[in-house]
């Protein structure tokens, strides 16, 4: 079973060269730690900057380059800002390559769940909306079950949507999984993790075809 | 050259009155019209209406008017860092409209550009789309989204001169200027203002025709939400 940095570390994997990458805030954010370093892949943060670098040292904080967890950042050479529409034109356009978020429940035909409980405190949606409506490649990355120890991939999602029939792969604690037409295809098994143990972690339809290889980290 | 400079904060705000929409820049605490809230804070305008990203923190930001509660309405995309926010809204003092950031940025932006509504992705199939209307665009369905109407825009640049051109600095813009010119009357306020002919026209971010109003920041604390570091 993997833990949260090991779900960002197979994730990494599936960044490609030349990529213009919008990572959410959790699990997402780590995945900048773990791109190989022989390949160019830019971060975009949705407040307005392409480029983004890692966290400044002490002292060297500046109020006005944060990224959208509003923590502060610095840029790489050849980084830009921009304002927020145009930052959104990015995204809309389908100009950002991929885009990995966190949710708390995805169903099997790619629907997607991760901004609001009813009944708890509704922080809103922020870009999330806007991602998940206009990439064209989204991974979501999340644990599998909820700490109720319920599924989080379902046939179909019980909490409010945040996007319909979006999510194409999901990397878990347990399992990578592609969502196709016809449900959920189990792709990999995390280390020491049994076909069984995924199939009983997953409402939804599971598809399970030939031998399910583990992951390499 | 038409002249845009105001003495005052006072002076910027001349004509602002309680039930006004407000549009206002800022992403978290950065680039939010600081001085600006103050004086609407002191002036104790009451029943606003804010279009603004973000609701500020509890001390600091939109949380200032949320304290004395002279906001009814907020329009914004993530609200999650203000107890008092939490509680007004719980209770029903506060109406609070969520809708997705891009589409934030662009109702103003459209109010801007003088479309009176959008068509965008966003949302479809959810709660933000209901009662909408949706229409389908080569296989892919969008949601009709209208532009902002608001009375006062408040943006906060890094520079600005006389005439009312603003150039902003890293992430501070966000949605800064998507707002100039969005609303009735536009103030900018800066943290430096220089005479006309220092600026760069190559550099200009947000041409002095979108603003009204002008005026150089008294103080800036340009406090950090979460300071983070390597």
């Amino acid at each position: 079973m993997l833990d949260k940095t090991g779900i960002a570390k197979r994730i990494a994997k599936e960044v490609q060269d030349g990529y213009y990458v919008n990572l959410g805030i959790g699990i997402p954010t780590l995945v900048a730690n773990y791109v190989r370093d022989d390949i160019e892949v830019e971060f975009q943060s949705e407040n307005g900057v392409l480029g983004m670098g890692p966290f400044p040292f002490e002292g060297e904080e500046d109020a006005d380059i944060i990224n959208a967890g509003k923590q502060t950042i610095t840029t790489l050479p050849g980084a830009s800002f921009f304002d927020s529409a145009m930052s959104f034109s990015m995204i809309r356009g389908q100009h950002v390559d991929l885009t990995i978020l966190g949710a708390m429940e995805v169903a099997e035909n790619g629907d997607i769940a991760n901004w609001k409980i009813p009944g708890k405190m509704v922080k809103g949606m922020g870009g999330a909306m806007d991602l998940v409506a206009s990439a064209e490649n989204i991974i979501v990355a999340m644990m599998h079950t909820n700490r109720a120890g319920e599924s989080k991939l379902l046939k179909k999602c019980s909490l409010p949507l945040t996007g319909v029939g979006c999510v194409k792969k999901i990397v878990t604690n347990l399992a990578v999984i592609e969502v196709t037409d016809k449900g959920f295809k189990l792709l990999e098994r995390a280390p020491g993790v049994s076909v069984e143990d995924i199939k009983k972690a997953t409402e939804g339809h599971l598809i399970i075809e030939g031998d399910i290889p583990e992951m390499d980290i | 050259m038409i002249l845009k400079t105001v003495n005052s904060v006072s002076d910027a705000l001349e004509g602002v009155q309680d039930n006004m929409t407000f549009m206002l820049g800022g992403f978290g605490l950065s680039g939010i019209p600081e001085n600006a809230i103050a004086e609407l804070v002191k002036r104790n305008v009451k029943g606003v209406t804010c279009i603004s990203n973000n609701a500020g923190v509890d001390d600091f930001g939109l949380g200032l008017l949320l304290q004395k509660k002279q906001i009814k309405k907020m329009v914004s995309s993530y609200v999650g860092e203000n107890d008092e926010f939490e509680r007004q809204m719980l209770s029903g003092e506060l109406d609070v409209e969520l809708i997705p950031q891009g589409t934030l940025a662009e109702r103003c932006r459209a109010a801007q550009a003088g479309f009176p509504a959008i068509f965008t992705p966003a949302g479809f199939g959810t709660e933000v789309a209901e009662g909408k209307e949706t229409r389908e665009f080569d296989g892919k369905m969008y949601v009709l989204e209208h532009a902002f109407k608001a009375d006062f825009a408040f943006v906060k640049a890094w520079k600005g001169d006389a005439a009312g051109n603003l150039i902003f600095k890293g992430t501070a813009r966000n949605f800064n200027p998507c707002m100039a010119g969005a609303a009735k009357i536009t103030v900018a306020e800066v943290e430096e203002l220089v005479p006309v002919g220092e600026l760069d026209p190559n550099q200009i971010h947000i041409p002095g025709i979108f603003v009204q109003r002008i005026f150089q920041g008294e103080k800036y604390e340009k406090r950090i939400e979460q300071r983070t570091v390597r």
